[in-house]
């Protein structure tokens, strides 16, 4: 059976693999939305973060014997402790300035950070094995899905889904969407609303690093492997809406799928592709597919 | 009037003295390797062929006797034409720079080839890809080294479609050089028989091949030929791995893969690969000692077809300005069309009058993890295609300096 | 709070002398520099200040931060490399077309991108220009990868060749001069002013019955088309318009050189845009540490230095420059 002249076997097999990559695309954007969202920063180092995350995962490996497993645990809470000093010694001081400056910082940041990695270890991707688990393949029929891939999807929508429960739905999240609106009433009631943005902002930068952690096996663990993906995931979680968790994790997964969708039907503008919707909605609905104005 | 005879009676001395040494510009001879230090490309070329450049100094001197003064300065074009062609503007201009070696990546090795001709100095490419070089690019002050994008589409493309591959699907870099790459070996399949049963244009830079290797996939296609180099070959040749196509009975064809390429696939991803090189540590015992002081130099990694071709360029090139007795980049270019070619690495050859090198081509299958006895040791000859067949011959090429017969 | 700090300093005097000085300085420092320095590197030095002068017109003195201002720069190479190259035309009317072009763009840009304000405005102009790059690393014109290469420098006015460096130089000190005195002008001018009174608080510039949508445009094709000047030198100069001129990351720069220089003042993008280029130049043989002291200067201006160097001196003297 033929849809579009493309037959409904290989057009499946691009959807799931659309979806493989939405997953990715998914826990990054959750990251930035969270951090956004919650702490109004436009956290320009979060592709660089990701990429910390692949490293410390591939350095621990490689030198310390970690696997996998435990790396899936580690990487994040390690650096999403780097995100906490950042918060705490340079982000902290300027968030009476315009946001704009936030912007600036997270972007040199960046620029450090990778550069210091390029100089170390060369633009070459280092390869990273998949753990013995997940080799080998699932034959659906119409095509061979690599186990590990699969996972991945797993995973994303696993933390995707309790990530959005718990600031949609407890108590917790309802004190940090509280704290975002009205500090210092919030601070009144014996919150302390600093040390939560503090920790906010290193939640949102482990999932950056988590991202990290599970491309590894994927792509190859490179210095620049953040530095592309970046303005893809800023234009996701815009289209999303920038403020809702929600919007980022469906417009991630639903740009993966249209992404997958354009490289069948025409390829040479996937890269493209998010941009024209992105322009598209802030034109439209400028807060955002699921966003509110604040 | 004294004064014009006086400074004439100078200038008659100092020809006659002149005359019996070489015009050496400033009395050195500098070569400067451009190349790719910190990106895709820095294990094919980076510090490997300034390393190259050197060695080939010093073997020459001590070999041949001779007197020059030889210099060897590195730098980083980061894969750019502008950053190329800025550090060729500056070395030739204010350091006086007399030929730029190496230069991987096709945009930026057209570029230097430009300002080299504009201001008369020597441009010998052993990096870049594009048989533009010697092709409408061509210009009296630049050659070309080491493989082209004609020879390797001929080497790989005819011996598989001979080998029984004759069904094609091309995964092509959407850039110039993937499209030249694609439309050279197209030419070649269908020339020697084959099929070309589809091909996709992959955005360039990708990571993710994932989809286009699935399509590869669908169209049961016997050969899937890789457009594509750097990171997008090896990311296309893991994918392929990991996605079972190898498995399901298809090949790919790497249509531009480096030794150093394959090092960091490993042999378990890359087995059977068809690829062409001029150049393989393991030939024979004269590539092998060069390759065992090379890689004592390196940090023990082994020399790359490009980091070879450096080495034999400049000795060619020192050959030749011993020879012509200057080091004006014309001349020489000149004089290294004149004389045969003779080195350790490459055997016997010659440089035409396009600029084109000749020298014999190899046709590699990447060996079985179990049939390889140590790291590099990664290649089974298939066949050797001799030198006058390799290139693509002067009737075909559309270079103004050939003459139209 | 608006960006640009430099000028909420209170001046006391409004005279211009300073100002008068310091130009004084720097036509004499580019008029005479070249018997030491490189020519080239000077010309490149001179192209970036105006992009970079550009910049800070639409961002220092509008409180605009465009993240996609390499369209700009990289519309006006391509048009006016093509336009020497292929249609054979004359610098001069090469450059005058490239401007226009890229002021085009900008027109169009600028009308999507000035309905939304602060982050959403940034990020559209950030989508605009991907989609321009995009767009040029497919299209055939451009020569992707490859760029356009051996773009004829041609005679100036039919009549001076520019292929020699003096006539080059003298070619881009007049176009550099040119664009820093308009912007000089329209800083200084009554639509300055009500830019700047935008800038600072814009729903009070409405009340008072500007058509401040209106007025924003135009600095933003003002700037636009003021890159594409310096876009369109910069190719004629190097005689190469490449892909680098359009990716995101020489929007970065651009931001890097104005915030480096001193946000709002006349003469910081200058000199921001001088200590970049020399940086890479002198530094290029160091790879990665380029990288690594944009991002911590970034970093320093942002934290404890936001006037930069010239917004600094400027605060230090109590006078604007």
């Amino acid at each position: 059976m033929e849809i579009f002249g493309i037959p409904s076997q290989a057009l499946f097999g691009q959807l799931l693999i659309g979806l493989i990559n939405g997953s990715f695309y998914a826990l990054l954007s959750l990251g930035l939305a969270v951090i956004f969202g919650l702490l109004n920063i436009i956290n320009f180092s979060h592709g660089a973060q990701y990429m910390l995350g692949a490293f410390v995962a591939y350095l621990s490996l490689n030198k310390l014997g970690i696997n996998y497993w435990l790396s899936l645990i580690l990487t994040p809470l390690i650096v999403g402790a780097t995100g906490v000093l950042i918060e705490k010694t340079m982000l902290k001081r300027l968030y009476k300035l315009d946001h704009l400056y936030g912007l600036l910082l997270t972007f040199g940041l960046a620029l450090i950070i990778q550069g210091v990695f390029r100089h170390e270890f060369g633009s070459s991707g280092m390869p990273y094995p998949v753990p013995e688990i997940f080799q080998g393949v699932f034959n659906l029929g119409f095509m061979f899905l690599p186990k590990y891939r699969a996972w991945v999807i797993g995973v994303s929508l696993f933390v995707c889904l309790t990530t959005w429960f718990v600031i949609e739905r407890t108590k917790l999240g309802a004190y940090l969407r509280a704290a975002t609106e009205n500090p210092t009433l919030v601070q009144a009631f014996g919150i302390n609303v600093p040390r939560m943005v503090t920790l906010t902002y290193g939640f949102g930068v482990a999932l950056a690093a988590l991202a990290g952690v599970m491309a590894a096996p994927i792509y190859q663990v490179s210095p620049m492997m953040g530095a592309d993906i970046i303005i893809v995931v800023f234009a996701v979680v815009v289209v999303g809406g920038m403020g809702s968790i929600m919007g980022a994790i469906l417009t991630g997964f639903g740009l993966g799928l249209v992404e997958g969708l354009t490289k069948v039907f025409y390829p040479e503008a996937s890269n493209t592709v998010i941009f024209v919707i992105m322009t598209i909605v802030l034109l439209l609905k400028p807060a955002g597919l699921f966003g509110t104005q604040k | 009037m004294k004064r014009n005879l006086i400074s004439l009676a100078v200038a008659a001395a100092c020809a006659f003295a002149g005359s019996a040494q070489a015009q050496i510009s400033d009395g050195i001879v500098k070569i400067g390797v451009l190349n790719d230090m910190s990106g895709l490309y820095s294990d094919i070329t980076g510090q490997g062929s300034v390393i190259a450049a050197k060695m080939a100094v010093e073997d020459y001197i001590k070999a041949s006797k001779s007197t020059l003064k030889v210099e060897v300065v590195g730098a980083d074009h980061q894969n750019k034409p502008d950053v190329g062609s800025n550090v060729a503007r500056q070395w030739y201009d204010t350091e006086k720079v007399d030929m730029i070696a190496d230069v991987p990546t096709s945009s930026v090795g057209l570029a230097i080839a430009k300002i080299s001709a504009d201001k008369g100095k020597l441009h010998v490419n052993s990096g870049s890809a594009t048989a533009d070089l010697t092709g409408k690019a061509c210009n009296a002050n630049t050659i070309h080294w080491a493989y082209d994008t004609w020879m390797l589409a001929n080497g790989t493309g005819k011996a598989i479609v001979k080998s029984g591959g004759d069904t094609w699907f091309f995964l092509t870099a959407d850039y110039a050089f993937g499209h030249a790459l694609e439309r050279d070996t197209e030419a070649v399949v269908l020339k020697n028989g084959g099929k070309v049963v589809g091909k996709v244009r992959t955005p360039f830079p990708t990571q993710d091949f994932s989809s286009f290797l699935l399509q590869a996939q669908a169209s049961k296609a016997k050969i899937i030929g890789l457009a594509n180099a750097g990171g997008d070959t090896t990311n296309s040749i893991k994918q392929a791995f990991e996605f079972g196509i190898t498995k399901g009975g298809q090949n790919l064809a790497g249509l531009l893969v480096f030794l150093p390429d394959v090092h960091s696939l490993s042999l378990e991803k890359a087995q059977g690969l068809m690829l062409t090189e001029t150049f393989y540590w393991d030939l024979n015992d004269q590539t092998r000692a060069f390759t065992k002081r090379f890689a004592a130099a390196n940090g023990g990694k082994f020399p790359s077809m490009v980091q070879a071709g450096v080495y034999s360029s400049v000795i060619h090139y020192l050959k030749a300005v011993d020879a012509a007795k200057t080091d004006d980049g014309t001349k020489v270019a000149a004089k290294m069309k004149e004389l045969p070619t003779d080195d350790p690495l490459f055997g016997k050859g010659s440089v035409r009058a396009d600029g084109r090198k000749i020298h014999p081509a190899y046709l590699f299958e990447v060996k079985k993890p179990s049939e390889s006895k140590g790291p590099y040791d990664y290649y089974k000859l298939v066949s050797t295609i001799p030198a006058n067949e390799a290139f693509r011959p002067l009737s075909e090429s559309d270079c103004p300096l050939v003459a139209k017969k | 709070m608006p960006m640009s700090n430099a000028s909420s300093t209170v001046f006391k005097t409004q005279s211009f002398t300073h100002q008068w000085v310091a130009f004084a300085i720097m036509v004499l420092f580019f008029a005479i520099a070249p018997i030491w320095v490189y020519p080239i590197f000077l010309m490149k030095v001179m192209c970036f200040a105006l992009f970079a002068c550009a910049f800070n017109l639409l961002l220092g003195f509008g409180g605009l931060l465009s993240f996609g201002h390499a369209m700009f720069l990289g519309t006006a190479g391509y048009a006016a490399a093509h336009a020497a190259k292929v249609w054979g035309w004359n610098p001069e009317v090469a450059v005058l077309f490239a401007t226009a072009c890229s002021a085009g763009l900008a027109l169009i840009a600028g009308s999507l991108a000035i309905r939304r304000q602060g982050i959403y405005f940034a990020m559209i102009t950030l989508a605009l220009s991907q989609m321009v790059y995009f767009f040029y690393l497919q299209t055939p014109f451009t020569g992707g990868e490859d760029g356009i290469q051996s773009v004829p420098r041609g005679k100036l006015f039919g009549l001076f060749d520019l292929s020699e460096n003096t006539a080059m130089y003298l070619f881009v000190f007049t176009i550099f001069l040119g664009g820093f005195t308009f912007i000089w002008r329209i800083v200084h001018s009554p639509f300055g002013q009500i830019l700047k009174a935008i800038r600072e608080n814009q729903d009070r510039a409405i009340s008072l019955g500007y058509d401040t949508d209106h007025f924003k445009l135009l600095a933003f094709v003002i700037s636009g088309a003021l890159a594409g000047t310096a876009g369109a030198t910069k190719a004629l100069v190097f005689q190469l318009a490449s892909l680098t001129d359009v990716h995101w990351s020489m929007s970065g720069e651009v931001v890097l050189m104005t915030l480096l220089g001193g946000l709002g003042t006349l003469f910081g993008p200058v000199v921001g845009a001088a200590i970049i280029v020399s940086m890479q130049n002198y530094l290029a043989q160091f790879g990665a540490w380029v990288t690594i002291i944009q991002g911590l200067i970034f970093v320093i201006c942002v934290m404890a230095f936001r006037r930069g160097v010239i917004g600094e001196i400027a605060n230090w003297l109590k006078k604007p420059l």
